[in-house]
């Protein structure tokens, strides 16, 4: 019986490994396989740290199963010393070596957090692109102020080119999310959060919301387009032919709740738009709904820098 | 006069329907059984009015027992969903009973199967650990006890009657605000936190002050139990945080109920303080399950090896590290939130820190097997599989606490299966060894090691099958709290295993509870007589009967070293003839468990904004605590003669 399941055991386990390895080999890995500059950075990030950790974590299996094996109780061969319970050496040892390696990730960790900080511009030539987003109830809202479009639930742009994201939520929190490209930062309502993306390669990424909003979350998905500046060019004059502009009205109108949105394209943005649907939570409630947004320019936005 | 209470509160779809008839049928058959075999008497006396602590810690393990199979059935339920809500397919549940169960699913994990197993195990063995013959404060002890059962039963309730939230177990706000939920989920989730953390609360001050004050003779700090050591810990940060977290979703109530705005995002409100507020609160959290399952675990390797624990004085040490660390590293669970690099590389640095502690327990471990003589019993073996399972969920716990990897691992499936590998392998591993080591003591007789071994095996095969599949998802990009996925992504077949994974920890729960059913049937076999009941013991708990006498102690036991029961089997000291004096023990009393059903008339009061009800229970409460206050028969004693002659009858059985 005991044979038996052991064998079960172990084809289960070797059938598994194949398995995953396959299923590793032959699907998008999104995080594994990243296309973009931030994304390269952070999957290099993730091998460095797990190889450093397993410098500790392999030596305790060994010593596990190792010792399990050698102290068993029917081994009378081992030696027994009941009464050890001490040895200086040792525990210094076991201070030190995971203090010497977690020092060396605190210092990668200083480091990459400063080198990885999604409010920090990408270097390049290439002049950047700024996309205002803003996460909505349950879709996902692009406006390109310096091109005067908005899109939803698709966000298009050149390939090597930097692209300045500024992202907010005019719904609850949220977070903006292409695995492919960038590590993700919250879409909050009433303030305003930034990251750099750049594309090295042209492609369709899966883009989504990663943090649960609600009833309609399972929509809360879009794509991230990278394309050529030429093809870019000419989607951006489709897209200015759209007849339906974004005005404060129409935005009033797509803000409200619905799900699994598919993708529209808006021409002539509201120019105040990103910054009104911000301000409005500085507002009396009774003015939210309303307010048409000349006042607001005039007030200094707030950067959101600290917690 | 019902508030906003109707009769549209009722079940509508049958799924929900048919769990309410069962709970409801669970209900009337107790109900009618304890009337049937007239035990209502002897449950009230014995059991219900109790403030014995081993008794209280048996009701505390069996509400958690009741609560898992209840978050169990959440887990599956998920899982099937997943399973079959693929591209044109949209599975059997909705979003709206989909993301209730996800968070009832945690809430009942966390707060109602988590700590009161863990107040079950500390109750059951921490004052005979110390040499005592009960806590610091009894009464308290039975009132915690009621108003965790009173939260308990209101997150029952909730299926019945209305809805639970549908906002994920910490309730970011404002999706938890008044404007984006405005049903009564959030309502029976504030409230039910608002027992179980008081409960909590006043729990950690109690064996805090058990630890502190009652030690018997000679037990010095350095002298303490591992375990006595970790409950020490992990009581002092609930001590700490539980105000925290009261504090937060009161704050949160008072949005939903008077309009506040402390946590909206308009009037000047602010979410983020809410994010932070909860996590200062919910990372000790988890130190406070996880430090005890480490103190079990110190426990059970000696015993196992047949060997002294290996490096005594820093595995406290580690233990207080971890302790003060846990407070500051809270922001790791918000690294995207945008603030800044210098503050995430602070958090992520403490993160990572506390690896060191972590990792010299580890060490200590391992070295109390090596050169000992190791016999599987099954605590032990759910010692190896927690080193193994929980080394793997360290090690990727290291690397969410990197700001930078994090950016990309948060929030997605990896995250979910990082906590379900810490929590599963160190927790829940580390609570069933306690249950199976300590049961012998309370109850005389071994559970079943052959179904023991069964249920190990099936939980960590189980446990494997389950969440590698969801590592691998979560780096592919699959977001946690999704109900349905699109044909293209390609993930069904991980969905797919997963879920069998699932069936297999179903195994195991049935063989769990087997194995307690099968324990009580082969009692006969396994009787521990001797009281020392796997034969090594070194710690105070052992040298007692199994089951103690309600006063644990006839004598109470003066300790000369950190091996206190050893130096009485095996030192030179001089077996005297013991000599009984009265003992003063704590007289029975129901005001316990009346403020626990008060609290909950008055909690579902405020849920449906029946205010009659809520305030008839405010002024229960303060009544019930008034009418204790004057009462000044709250112990009595057991004369020298009694003590003898029970000390006689035990002996000579």
């Amino acid at each position: 019986m005991k044979k038996i399941l052991s064998a079960i055991l172990g084809v289960t386990i070797v059938g598994m490994v194949f398995y995953f390895a396959q299923y590793i080999g032959s699907h998008n890995m999104g995080v594994f396989n990243p296309k973009g500059v931030l994304a390269i950075e952070e999957r290099n990030l993730i091998v460095t740290a797990i190889c450093l950790m397993l410098v500790v974590v392999i030596p305790v299996f060994i010593m596990l199963f190792s010792f399990v094996w050698r102290y068993r109780a029917g081994n009378t061969k081992a030696k027994y010393m009941p009464d050890w319970q001490n040895n200086k050496v040792l525990e210094i040892i076991w201070w030190g070596i995971p203090a010497v390696i977690i020092t060396i990730l605190a210092t990668i960790t200083w480091t990459s957090s400063h080198t990885l900080d999604p409010y920090k511009p990408l270097e390049s030539n290439v002049k950047p692109i700024t996309i205002e987003v803003v996460a909505l109830d349950w879709k996902w809202l692009f406006i390109y102020p310096e091109l005067n479009i908005a899109t939803v639930n698709l966000v298009e742009f050149p390939v090597g080119t930097p692209v300045n994201f500024k992202i907010t939520a005019d719904a609850p929190m949220n977070s903006f999310w292409i695995p492919q490209l960038a590590g993700q930062i919250y879409a909050m309502p009433g303030m305003d959060t930034k990251l750099h993306v750049m594309a090295n390669e042209a492609g369709e990424y899966a883009g989504m919301s990663s943090n649960y909003s609600g009833f309609g979350f399972n929509g809360m998905k879009f794509i991230a387009k990278a394309t050529s500046q030429e093809e870019f060019n000419s989607w951006v004059e489709q897209v200015r032919l759209s007849p339906v502009a974004l005005s404060q009205n129409e935005y009033n109108a797509l803000s409200k709740q619905s799900k699994d949105n598919s993708v529209a394209f808006y021409s002539s943005p509201d120019r105040d738009l990103y910054d009104n649907i911000i301000m409005k939570f500085m507002m009396p409630a009774s003015e939210h709904r309303l307010m048409a947004g000349q006042a607001v320019s005039e007030i200094a936005m707030p950067e959101m820098t600290g917690m | 006069m019902l508030g906003n209470l109707t009769l549209a509160a009722l079940p509508q779809d049958h799924i929900v329907l048919g769990a309410s008839i069962f709970m409801g049928i669970c209900a009337v058959g107790i109900i009618g059984a304890i009337t049937y075999f007239k035990k209502w008497k002897w449950l009230w006396t014995e059991w219900l009015t109790s403030v014995d602590h081993k008794k209280i810690g048996i009701m505390y393990v069996i509400l958690a027992f009741v609560m898992i199979v209840r978050g169990f059935a959440d887990a599956v339920m998920m899982k099937a969903q997943q399973v079959f809500s693929v591209g044109t397919s949209y599975g059997y549940l909705p979003p709206e009973h989909y993301d209730q169960i996800f968070t009832g699913h945690a809430v009942v994990m966390i707060f109602f199967v988590a700590m009161p197993l863990l107040f079950g195990l500390i109750n059951l063995v921490l004052p005979l650990q110390i040499g005592s013959r009960d806590v610091a404060y009894p009464f308290l002890n039975s009132l915690t006890l009621w108003l965790t059962v009173a939260g308990a039963a209101l997150v029952n309730v909730s299926l019945a009657i209305g809805e639970f939230a549908a906002v994920g177990w910490l309730a970011y706000p404002p999706l938890s605000g008044i404007l984006f939920s405005p049903g009564v989920g959030v309502d029976y989730y504030i409230w039910a936190l608002q027992l179980s953390g008081a409960a909590s609360l006043i729990g950690g001050i109690n064996f805090f002050a058990t630890i502190i004050m009652m030690r018997c003779k000679g037990m010095t700090f350095m002298r303490m139990p591992v375990f006595v050591w970790t409950v020490f810990g992990s009581m002092a940060l609930v001590i700490v945080t539980f105000p925290i977290f009261t504090a937060a979703i009161s704050l949160l109530a008072l949005d939903r109920l008077m309009g506040m705005h402390f946590f909206t995002a308009d009037f000047g409100g602010n979410a983020m303080m809410y994010i932070n507020l909860i996590w200062a609160w919910g990372h000790p959290e988890v130190y406070i399950l996880v430090l005890p399952a480490f103190g079990i675990f110190s426990e059970v390797v000696s015993m196992f090896s047949k060997k002294k624990l290996f490096g005594y004085t820093t595995m406290i040490w580690a233990v207080i590290a971890i302790t003060f660390l846990s407070f500051v590293v809270w922001a790791h669970h918000f690294f995207t939130m945008g603030a800044g690099a210098d503050v995430n590389a602070f958090f992520g640095i403490m993160t990572m820190i506390i690896a060191v502690p972590t990792g010299v327990k580890v060490f200590n471990w391992l070295f109390t097997m090596f050169r000992g003589r190791i016999t599987f019993a099954s605590p032990m073996l759910w010692l190896i599989g927690f080193i193994f399972t929980f080394t793997i969920g360290g090690m990727t716990g290291v690397l969410l606490a990197v700001p930078g990897a994090d950016f990309q691992l948060h929030n997605s499936l990896f995250l979910i299966a990082h906590f379900h590998n810490t929590i599963i392998g160190g927790v829940v591993f580390g609570y069933f060894a306690g249950l199976i080591y300590w049961f012998p003591k309370i109850f005389g007789f071994k559970l079943s090691e052959s179904f023991g071994k069964a249920t190990f095996w099936a939980w960590i095969i189980g446990f494997f099958v389950t969440f590698i599949p969801v590592y691998i998802l979560g780096l592919q990009g699959m977001t946690r709290r999704l109900s349905h996925i699109d044909a293209g992504t390609g993930w069904e077949p991980l969905l797919i295993i997963s879920a069998i994974g699932v069936l297999i920890i179903a195994v195991g729960v049935v063989l769990l509870i087997l194995q307690f059913v099968m324990g009580v049937i082969q009692r006969k076999n396994n009787m521990d007589t001797t009281g020392d009941a796997w034969g090594e013991g070194r710690t105070l708990e052992w040298s007692t009967s199994s089951p103690p006498p309600f006063y644990n102690f006839a004598v109470i036991p003066t300790v000369h070293g950190r091996h206190a029961f050893w130096d009485m089997k095996y030192g030179n000291a001089v077996k005297e003839t013991p000599h009984y004096e009265d003992i003063h023990m704590p007289r029975n009393t129901g005001i316990g468990f009346y403020i626990g059903g008060i609290a909950f008339l008055m909690c579902f009061g405020i849920v449906w904004h029946i205010w009659w009800l809520a305030g008839a229970g405010i002024l229960g409460i303060i009544i019930a605590a008034i009418v204790r206050s004057f009462d000044y028969h709250t112990e009595y004693t057991v004369s020298a003669a009694q003590v003898a002659t029970i000390e006689g009858a035990r002996t000579n059985k």
